[in-house]
């Protein structure tokens, strides 16, 4: 009997262990694509860091100058508060709006309801470029707003204030994030229970206090996820500013691309990129844990 | 609410239907009020040969990037959606971790990596990077085909005699075959509108969006550029809509996949 037992689990951890075996092996192809293509270039992104640009040659020996270089200079910083704090306009409007389209469709829509997610699919599939383009064309001083505008005899010299300063980039990436808010959102809100709902109602809640105190915290992890996918993306987005921002619309993007175009200091570069990360990285944990901690107080 | 969501859907369609609206307008100022219906803009751009070459380099990665991914996420995707590999979860977050890196950074740190690794500037570093951004989207899309796939079908298989490959091409490829296509489409989408990562690693051969960027800094040149957008636009999102059927016909065949169980 024991040996029969004792060979039944050699033999089931042997499978076990051929399983994993296989699976790490269908895995592998990947992993090695994400070591060459993410890790080892942000290993080189780090130690470049620590190096430092001497006209043509390459300083290798390690210091922080580069970063010190980053903290000190003002000008960064500013650039660096204006990024996020367009990225936060951006995300808390892009969600805002997002959020009761989402719930249009998982609740209010019955019927052909593949029809509204495929509607609402296919401009976030579309060329970035472009929408941001679309905007440019939109919003400038001989564009379509202030074409038509002047058309309808609303106004009558063109309106300046529309194209090249941060207005118009946030106005442009909440256009083009849209899409990003509303697919976390609308997945989130499709997984609440119903029947939560209806006991909160058996219960003696109205529509309101449901949405508050159901609906709202359920939905959370996807305002959250849609959050983040906006907002740390659009911290270091390059098209926008480059296209609609002009000199007064400039994000760390722009600062961060010039070091490795004509400035040629690809050290100060990979400094920068790697404070921006980590300090826009630390701003999502904290506004995350700060979005949890306020709705358990709801609950 | 109805309302609302109307609106808001005229909000994120109309900015960008107005790319075609003036593609065909006969003047060089993308303005109101609209002078005329042309179609010169269309014939202007398809003359122009160095858009072709743009074109042509954009389908060739594209083409690789999808097709790799595609293969890459398929394998993975297999592994993943029987859910008993403890280790999945980070995976899974690590090969989604480029969707959460904004595009420069990625952008510059595969031009460290090829430039000081010798590899160069060239279509094929765009293809790689293509792959890396690609990928999450591949798995995704591919983890939800595969979810609650009947493994027993692939054990029957093998005991009445096939051997591994086989059974993968008889029994897994077939069923899997509308997350495939969805796969394909989606991640070549993917590759053809990428900017960033093609503007830092394409060198002298441009891919289409990195054209189209350096084509903006030309106020003639406008018009040409709203007719190939407009173009662009309008195939993505042919593609797009073609894709999601895929996958929602595929979700409805399903149903048929009980055979495995009695």
């Amino acid at each position: 009997m024991k040996s029969a037992v004792a060979r039944t689990s050699r033999l089931e951890r042997l499978i076990e262990r051929s399983e994993t075996a296989s699976a790490l092996a269908l895995l592998s192809p990947s992993l090695i694509v994400l070591l060459v293509t993410l890790a080892a270039p942000m290993a080189l992104l780090l130690l470049y860091s620590l190096w430092t640009q001497n006209g043509v040659a390459l300083d290798t020996r390690p210091t922080l100058a580069q970063y010190a270089a980053v903290f000190s200079r003002a000008g960064y910083l500013a650039l660096f508060l204006r990024s996020v704090a367009i990225s936060s306009l951006v995300t808390l409007v892009t969600v805002a709006l997002a959020y009761p389209m989402a719930y249009f469709v998982a609740f209010h829509v019955t019927r052909a309801k593949f029809i509204w997610l495929i509607l609402l699919n296919v401009p976030f599939w579309t060329s970035y470029l472009l929408r941001v383009f679309a905007w440019k064309v939109i919003l400038g001083f001989d564009g379509v707003i202030n074409s038509g505008l002047m058309r309808l005899g609303l106004i009558e010299k063109p309106l300046a204030f529309l194209l090249y300063n941060p207005t118009a980039v946030v106005v442009t990436l909440a256009h083009a994030y849209a899409a990003f808010a509303i697919l976390p959102i609308y997945v989130s809100l499709e997984k609440i229970d119903r029947s939560c709902l209806e006991a909160a109602a058996d219960l003696g809640d109205g529509p309101f206090r449901r949405f508050l105190r159901v609906t709202l915290p359920l939905s959370l992890p996807g305002i959250i996820g849609a959050a983040v996918l906006i907002f740390v993306p659009t911290t270091g987005d390059y098209v926008t500013p480059t296209l609609v921002g002009g000199s007064d619309g400039v994000m760390i993007a722009n600062l961060i691309q010039v070091q490795f175009g004509r400035v040629n200091n690809w050290p100060l570069g990979a400094a920068m990129s790697i404070a921006s990360m980590a300090a826009v990285g630390a701003l999502a944990v904290l506004v995350v844990q700060a979005a949890r901690a306020s709705v358990a107080r709801i609950r | 609410m109805r309302v609302y969501a109307f609106l808001y859907l005229a909000f994120l369609y109309v900015p960008v239907l107005l790319l075609p609206v003036f593609s065909f307008n006969n003047s060089l100022f993308i303005a109101f009020p609209l002078s005329g219906f042309t179609t010169r803009w269309y014939a202007e751009m398809a003359a122009d040969s160095e858009m072709h070459a743009a074109l042509a380099n954009t389908l060739k990665v594209g083409a690789a990037a999808s097709l790799s991914s595609t293969i890459l996420g398929l394998l993975a995707a297999k592994v993943l959606a029987r859910g008993n590999l403890r280790a999945g979860g980070l995976f899974l977050g690590l090969t989604s971790l480029p969707l959460f890196i904004p595009e420069i950074v990625l952008g510059i740190s595969l031009l460290i990596l090829v430039t000081s690794s010798g590899i160069g500037l060239s279509l094929l570093s765009v293809a790689v990077g293509h792959l890396l951004i690609c990928l999450p989207f591949a798995i995704a899309v591919l983890m939800s085909r595969l979810e609650g796939f009947d493994a027993s079908l692939e054990e029957a298989s093998r005991d009445l005699g096939e051997d591994g490959w086989m059974t993968f091409w008889r029994v897994t490829f077939p069923l899997a075959l509308p997350g495939i296509v969805s796969s394909l489409l989606l991640t070549f989408i993917v590759s053809f509108d990428d900017f960033m990562i093609a503007f830092f690693l394409c060198g002298t051969d441009t891919t289409l969006p990195v054209y189209i960027f350096g084509e903006l800094r030309f106020p003639n040149k406008l018009p040409g550029v709203l007719a190939l957008g407009s173009t662009i636009l309008i195939a993505s999102a042919a593609m797009i809509v073609f894709a999601e059927w895929v996958r929602h016909a595929g979700m409805r065949l399903n149903q048929y996949r009980t055979i495995g169980r009695a």
